[in-house]
């Protein structure tokens, strides 16, 4: 039986990934002391997830092809308003994602956008 | 037997509960992502079983959605590590505010919780519990989420896996995701240096998009957390401090020492005529 090589290789890849997985999210909580941070980061920290979150989705909203979108005709963009709108009113995350995807579908299917 | 009490105990523990009804609304956008995520790894060209494989043990949405392309052109796997690694940056940052609740359990439970706790879990669990310092039902609660947040991403990964070639990746449905953590991000907002600091890292991370291994996220958390502490620093610069008299013969207690240490208080000493 032959053992294909790139299916070893993407093997290992994959387990690698998963030590990172784990080693990143529990980097802070492995060691047993706790190392010391200065207060200031300790405050600034909790700026973290928000910058975290709007860094990950600013990209997919305004931008295509590694580009500033030129245009006001994409459907991301009424549709992110209208989520946004939707969950000032109503706080409720669920309905944040059908709004937005009721007006982001037949604009970008059926108009292109 | 005695293994699975602890387990038990957990899964009717009314946070438990309460931590799924939280992740609910989220969990529609996780699942859409991850069903994007399924077909993407497929369509790259990696076997079904491969990715399945992935998929159940990386578990981590924005780090395969980055690898998955360098996998596929293969690229070294140094490359492929160090991208992942720096797109899980943020989550080290995290890291360091969930040791605040789970510092004192064994090390193999804390392994276990980092490897399962993900960006939505951490915005809802840190909202429920603002105060770091641990309680009983923290565990159940981390553990209630995680479940949903496990099986909102891998089952419709799966079932993205198995039907790559008739979900149309076209229709956009990845964009449920975004609004997921758009609506997890609104929530976040509450004041002045929330509002700037998002507004700042969203410029940050298109301002600096064209940089390698998604760097963009880490330059943006820097520039946010430099603009919040800039702003805290302000707002309390133009508060002006109480005055305060003392009298004059006595000391000053700790609690007032500490506030005008702080700037928020001038104290001023009374005088005394005999």
């Amino acid at each position: 039986m032959s053992i294909d090589w790139d299916t070893v290789l993407a093997a290992i890849a994959i387990l690698g990934l998963a030590v990172i997985t784990v080693i990143s999210r529990a980097f802070f909580m492995i060691p047993e002391r706790e190392l010391p941070l200065p207060d200031w980061l300790k405050r600034g920290l909790k700026y973290a997830p928000l910058a975290a979150l709007s860094a990950v989705i600013a990209p997919e909203i305004l931008m295509a092809q590694g580009q500033l979108i030129g245009t006001v005709m994409d459907a991301r963009l009424p549709a992110v308003l209208c989520a946004s709108a939707y969950y000032f009113w109503k706080r409720g995350i669920l309905g944040t994602i059908v709004v937005g995807m009721a007006v982001y579908l037949p604009l970008h299917i059926a108009l292109g956008w | 037997m005695s293994r699975m009490a602890p387990i038990a105990r957990t899964l009717r523990h009314p946070s438990y509960r309460m931590a799924m009804v939280d992740m609910a609304g989220t969990a529609v956008g996780i699942g859409a992502w991850g069903l994007v995520t399924g077909v993407v790894m497929v369509k790259s060209g990696m076997s079904v079983g491969m990715a399945v494989f992935m998929s159940l043990v990386v578990y981590a949405g924005s780090a395969q959605l980055a690898v998955i392309p360098l996998m596929a052109a293969g690229a070294p796997l140094w490359v492929i590590w160090l991208t992942a690694s720096c797109v899980n940056l943020r989550f080290v940052i995290f890291s360091s505010m969930w040791r605040s609740y789970f510092a004192h359990l064994p090390l193999r439970q804390r392994l276990a919780l980092g490897y399962f706790s993900g960006d939505v879990i951490y915005v809802s669990f840190m909202q429920r519990f603002p105060e770091p310092r641990p309680q009983p039902e923290q565990v159940p609660y981390f553990w209630g989420a995680a479940t949903t947040n496990w099986l909102a991403w891998q089952v419709p990964s799966l079932i993205g896996i198995l039907l790559a070639n008739v979900v149309p990746l076209s229709w956009g449905l990845g964009f449920a995701g975004v609004l997921a953590l758009l609506g997890v991000l609104l929530s976040l907002l509450f004041d002045r240096a929330t509002w700037l600091a998002t507004g700042v890292a969203a410029t940050a991370a298109i301002a600096a998009f064209a940089l390698p291994l998604k760097l963009n996220i880490l330059v943006a958390i820097a520039a946010a957390v430099a603009v919040g502490l800039l702003i805290e620093a302000l707002e309390k610069h133009r508060q002006h401090p109480d005055v305060v008299l003392v009298p004059s013969t006595a000391a000053l207690p700790p609690e007032e020492k500490r506030r005008v240490a702080a700037g928020d208080e001038v104290p001023l000493r009374e005088e005394e005529h005999p």
